[in-house]
């Protein structure tokens, strides 16, 4: 494809989101439209836990831990940038674009370099070390949050302003990244890259056998996964007026663990399906709050007992809705 | 000098109880290769018996007549956790390992963080939420060595550690199932070849370790005054790094590790801010991965097709 038609597909798509959220915001309450928000943040989420859990075989149970290091990050960063930003462009919806979405990306940059921080040391040597450490670097960058006085310590931070931080994040942005990540993580799932981290999950050692640079494409897969948990969280960030420790406790790592694991772990479609199911699962079980951890415990169980590789398995929806093409691309299965 | 022997006291006792939850992240580990995240909350629910069973033997009314609950009873109590933890620790193995202990490595790891969650939370449900305050089954006596304060407590935590802890040396160097645990974790199948009947001995490994992690419980209880259902999370994490630490898969290993990493977030917690007293421990473990990933004595195994 030459440059003018995917610049044009890009354009068409960006468009149909406008128009999708013209229609979204005429057509719904406030409500459902912060479960819509909260479902595309979840989408991300689960694409990029996939891409180092699902596809990759290493198990992040920390990514809540990225995921505050890129609402934090985009918090600040957008407080910083607005001012000289709004200087030399004035207000506008024009300024506010270019504000968040530099917030955004400063968030995911942080977000990466720490994922790069924790892969390093644990991601050299096979087995389970990847979750142990992440447990504890979620736990520990919320001690760490807690106790950063310049961003707000436990009651979060705000910004500089009274009325909290700006609330960029509109069915728009949201869904642009959306598109724009599930792109990227797809096209590097079925690129040369890609079989090399599924080779990766299916037989380290044979991967290495066969030059691949396993410890760096591992390491690699698990910063892209961190920055993209972090562009979630500056979305998340900017659709409430603070960002708070708490809002990334264990919990919100078993939420995504969660939704790649219904949907199927190393599934690019299923990733997306969890993503939606937690986010209106929230909201069907908030009067059994405190059963839900519960309920998604026992579902984890039954999963691995009874279907580990989930709903979909590693294959993809739109693979299984043209099974008559021959030679559906990636579809094994884990074996030890 | 005077703070730092305190400091070293404290770490050492604090040390002895991680060391007691590492020796069975290290025997599971060992065996079936598998990190059990759910080891954390069976100290807990070790620990949540003790205070049950406490209350059933009567600690209130010792304390409201402001007399020392009877040692006898104390130890009752103890037995009674490592008993009730033994039997959940056979249970988990049974009801959510052993179906899955053949597939792919993260089948079982997602079924124990499953198992971790699940008790987490029932716990919760069960114990409520709020942190309960651990009856007095040992009364405090504070004497002073050099100006050093020494409690019985801490000197109890420490006596009965380590008493465990030799318990399983013997155990292991010198009963048939101990043997048959070294058998398999050197080579399962080859244990099994050899009429072994791994089942039962994975089991035992379960029962054993659930046991001394609730012991672990009890002395947490007594140490740290206060126990919560979310206590197994950061102190099963601890435990873990300490059997890293060690080096997975050595049992003495598991005891050295607990004693270090106590050490280390006393002196962390006296010497630099109580609040880095957590993230100590994660900075040793990233230290041991990248410097010593087969940790202080644990054997590198290369790994073959």
């Amino acid at each position: 494809m030459r440059t003018g038609a995917r610049l044009a597909i890009a354009a068409g798509v960006l468009l149909a989101i406008y128009g999708l959220m013209l229609g979204v915001e005429a057509g719904f309450t406030e409500y459902v439209q912060r479960i819509i928000l909260l479902a595309g943040i979840n989408v991300i989420l689960a694409v990029g836990l996939n891409l180092i859990n699902g596809t990759t075989g290493q198990f992040s149970i920390g990514h809540a831990g990225f995921m505050a290091v890129g609402a934090y990050g985009a918090a600040f960063v957008g407080v910083k940038l607005s001012g000289p930003v709004h200087g030399a462009l004035g207000p506008g919806a024009f300024a506010d674009a270019v504000v968040f979405n530099l917030a955004l990306l400063a968030g995911a940059v942080l977000a990466g370099i720490s994922g790069l921080i924790v892969g390093m040391p644990s991601l050299r040597l096979r087995g389970d070390y990847l979750a142990v450490v992440t447990l504890g670097f979620g736990e520990i960058i919320r001690i760490l949050f807690n106790n950063a006085t310049f961003l707000g310590s436990a009651t979060g931070y705000f910004g500089d302003d009274p009325s909290g931080l700006p609330a960029y994040t509109n069915f728009f942005w949201v869904f642009a990244w959306v598109t724009l990540i599930v792109a990227l993580i797809h096209n590097l799932t079925f690129s040369q890259t890609g079989r090399s981290l599924t080779a990766i999950r299916e037989d380290e050692i044979a991967a290495e056998a066969m030059a691949t640079p396993t410890t760096r494409l591992k390491v690699t897969a698990f910063a892209i996964s961190a920055a993209t948990a972090g562009i979630a969280g500056g979305l998340f960030a900017h659709m409430q007026a603070g960002v708070r420790p708490e809002d990334f406790r264990f919990e919100k790592s078993i939420d995504m663990i969660v939704m790649i694991i219904v949907g199927g772990l190393g599934s690019i479609s299923g990733a997306i399906l969890g993503g939606v199911f937690v986010a209106v699962s929230l909201e069907l079980m908030r009067d059994l709050q405190q059963y839900r951890l519960v309920l998604y415990a026992l579902l984890l169980i039954l999963i691995m007992i009874v279907r580990p590789e989930g709903l979909l398995g590693a294959r993809e929806l739109h693979h299984l809705l043209r099974r008559k093409k021959a030679g559906r691309p990636a579809a094994p299965t884990e074996r030890a | 000098m005077t703070q730092l022997l305190q400091q070293i006291i404290n770490g050492l006792s604090l040390g002895s109880i991680y060391a007691l939850i590492a020796l069975g992240y290290t025997m599971v580990y060992g065996i079936l290769k598998l990190i059990n995240f759910a080891h954390g909350e069976v100290f807990m629910v070790g620990a949540y018996t003790g205070f049950y069973a406490a209350g059933a033997l009567g600690v209130a009314g010792f304390e409201a007549r402001n007399q020392s609950f009877p040692l006898y009873l104390a130890i009752l109590v103890l037995i009674i956790a490592m008993a009730a933890a033994a039997v959940l620790g056979m249970s988990i193995e049974f009801l959510a390992y052993r179906p899955v202990r053949s597939a792919p490595r993260l089948t079982p790891l997602i079924t124990a963080i499953g198992v971790s969650l699940f008790l987490q939370n029932a716990g919760m449900l069960l114990f409520s939420p709020n942190p309960q305050r651990y009856p007095a089954i040992l009364s405090e006596v504070r004497f002073e060595v050099f100006g050093v304060i020494v409690t019985n407590i801490k000197l109890t935590i420490f006596a009965v550690a380590l008493c465990l802890m030799l318990g399983l040396h013997l155990f292991v160097q010198k009963t048939w199932t101990g043997r048959a645990m070294r058998a398999l974790s050197f080579n399962i199948d080859a244990a099994k070849l050899m009429g072994i009947d791994t089942n039962r001995v994975i089991r035992a490994t379960f029962a054993v370790g659930s046991a001394l992690a609730a012991a672990g419980g009890i002395l947490f209880g007594l140490d740290q005054i206060t126990i919560n259902p979310l206590m197994g999370m950061l102190t099963g994490l601890k435990a873990f790094v300490a059997a890293v630490l060690g080096g997975i898969g050595s049992i003495p290993g598991a005891v050295i590790g607990g004693l270090l990493i106590g050490l280390a977030e006393q002196l962390t917690a006296g010497y630099l801010s109580p609040e880095y007293r957590d993230a100590i421990t994660f900075v040793i473990l990233i230290l041991i991965l990248l410097l010593k990933p087969e940790g202080l004595l644990g054997v590198l195994r290369v790994e073959k097709v």
